[in-house]
């Protein structure tokens, strides 16, 4: 049941996706399996690399999906020229629910409260233990999936249906409502079980914002990234203009100060509060070697990113902006290392190569099934209001 | 009322195309000491006649003075001024000062964008020779100005207005400072 629009998928782009999908498909097994000889050698290093990895590209999952619940919340014009790229990374979802597995199977080589001989002497892990178990963890994990896959589904279904006979963006506002809620709600609870409960001791009730504003940003700066490159063919090339790139950079300026608000809230709190249970978590990432991060964190995903997007110039150049949101990409990926690594290296910094390969090997997969899927719906929902309110804009 | 002498030369327009054909026709003609005065901001006009905008560096610079003085206020009350051991925290403790240095590097720059463009725009300002036109009440309307000022160095009053008076306007006047 293809719709045939003006929007679809052009034969050159068409081509160009199908090239990038072999090879990223191949990296993606070929480092996958030199994960694998890895995890024989080094399992502790595997999975935690693994968790590092999934928490990343699981991101851009949800991190999608919450912003096109967010622009039919909003309605406008500004989410027409995005939303297919979002919705496409969005179903990437069944591949994160397979891509659970190892962190399942990896729990103790993770978390501490899988130790039944840890729990026993230490008071936090016992008191804990009836809801941080392995057994309620996978059925918690569950349970988030159902919810998300619940709302990736009617998204997507809807607006294929929207192509067919329009009208449906009431009910899509409808869903999204309480689906960006609950967004916030299930990402605190997993944000919780999958990364804060790495330290024993270490809890922060900005937690789940911080996930998603760290997600949102990933994923805004990942469709800054996509939309560049598929401008450059049809159907974008002669509809995708400066005014649209330069629009997407004001509101990843927005997203960026956004995520350095709430890291500095965290931070601001713990360190003023100054409690034993609380601050040997920023005592681990900040008064180690790992503290370079930390400043490097400071410097490079808030400081130079936002200076830079100030410029007018710059956010309508779609290869400067690009360098800005590659560096905000790549970290993102040095801020999920300085939060899980230095939980189980408190010395100091640590660099294996299972910390790139394996997130690599599980990013290859999920860029494979991304372009698999944007190639399956035209690249502009068709019968959406202010669609050619979005197409005229920058005229 | 004639001791200032003249203020410059103004065409009025009845729609912005004849606006910015006229604009283009002046730049040409190698006038440099032009403005536009338009009922409300008109695509193109700005790269026709570029207005020096010294509204950014002057809010930099408010922001800069505000992030300056929040910190000194802060490190001399805090370090200098009243030091209090507050639970073993060093008297420097510079996380806490950044939200007092944004709120003020914030209101610094707000108060200096206010200001700034106010005494950009010349404010205060009683009288503006155009003024002197009563046509020009139309400004804020329905009708569209050029003026070549008298300090252009290619301005002469004969030659200028005949050559406006070529790029088809609904009026052309000399108007007195």
């Amino acid at each position: 049941m293809t719709v045939t629009s003006p929007f679809n998928v052009s034969p050159e782009l068409e081509r160009d996706l199908h090239r990038v999908f072999t090879p990223v498909l191949g990296a993606g097994i070929v480092l996958g399996v030199i994960s694998i000889i890895g995890a024989i050698y080094s399992p502790g290093d595997f999975f935690r690399s693994y968790l590092m990895g999934y928490l990343f590209w699981l991101g851009l999952t949800l991190g999608s999906m919450a912003i096109v619940m967010l622009q039919y919340l909003t309605a406008g014009a500004w989410g027409i020229m995005t939303r297919r790229t979002l919705e496409s990374a969005s179903r990437t979802l069944p591949l994160c629910v397979l891509l659970f597995i190892p962190i399942a199977v990896g729990i103790p080589w993770i978390y501490d409260w899988a130790h039944p001989d840890l729990v026993r002497n230490e008071y936090v892990l016992r008191h804990r233990h009836i809801y941080m178990n392995p057994a309620m963890f996978i059925g918690r994990a569950i349970l988030y999936f159902v919810v998300w896959g619940i709302f990736v589904y009617l998204l997507n279904k809807w607006s294929r249906e929207q192509d067919e006979k329009g009208g449906l963006e009431t009910r899509l506002a409808k869903l999204s409502a309480p689906g960006l809620l609950i967004y916030v709600f299930t990402i605190t609870f997993a944000a919780i079980d999958w990364a804060e409960s790495l330290e024993n001791n270490w809890y922060s009730t900005i937690w789940g914002f911080l996930f998603v504003a760290r997600e949102g940003l990933a994923s805004f700066a990942f469709v800054i990234i996509v939309m560049a490159l598929l401008s450059r063919r049809e159907p974008f090339a002669s509809r995708f203009k400066a005014a649209h790139l330069h629009d997407l950079g004001k509101l990843l300026l927005v997203f960026v100060m956004l995520w350095a608000y709430f890291e500095f809230s965290q931070l601001v709190v713990i360190w003023s509060g100054n409690l034993t249970d609380e601050i040997p978590w920023y005592l681990h990432r900040f008064a180690t070697s790992w503290g370079w991060l930390g400043v490097m964190l400071i410097v490079l995903e808030f400081i130079v990113p936002f200076l830079m997007l100030l410029s007018r110039p710059l956010k309508r150049n779609a290869i400067a902006l690009c360098c800005v949101v590659s560096l905000i990409i790549f970290m993102r990926w040095v801020d999920l290392m300085w939060i899980v690594m230095p939980t189980y290296y408190t010395r100091g910094f640590r660099l294996t190569w299972m910390n790139l390969v394996v997130p690599a090997s599980i990013g290859c997969l999920w860029i494979a099934v991304f372009v698999w899927q944007l190639k399956q719906r035209p690249l502009l929902p068709l019968q959406a209001p202010n669609l050619e309110k979005a197409l005229q804009h920058g005229d | 009322m004639n001791e200032f002498g003249t203020y410059g030369m103004v065409a009025e327009f009845d729609d912005p195309t004849a606006l910015l054909e006229a604009a283009h026709a002046i730049k040409r003609e190698g006038y440099r000491k032009i403005e536009a005065y338009t009922p409300y901001s008109i695509k193109d006009l700005e790269e026709i006649i570029p207005g020096r905008n010294l509204v950014p560096p002057i809010v930099l610079i408010g922001g800069l003075i505000g992030s300056a003085t929040a910190w000194t206020m802060e490190y001399y009350i805090a370090a200098i001024d009243y030091p209090i051991n507050v639970g073993g925290r060093p008297l420097y403790s510079w996380p806490m000062f950044i939200p007092i240095l944004f709120e003020l590097t914030v209101l610094f720059a707000g108060v200096s964008a206010f200001f700034g463009t106010l005494g950009l725009c010349g404010f205060p300002r009683p009288h503006f020779p155009l003024f002197n036109l009563p046509e020009f009440s139309q400004a804020t309307s329905s009708r569209f100005f050029l003026c070549i000022e008298k300090r252009d160095p290619l301005y002469d009053s004969e030659m200028t207005a005949s050559f406006l008076r070529g790029l088809n306007p609904t009026g052309v006047w000399e108007v007195e400072n």
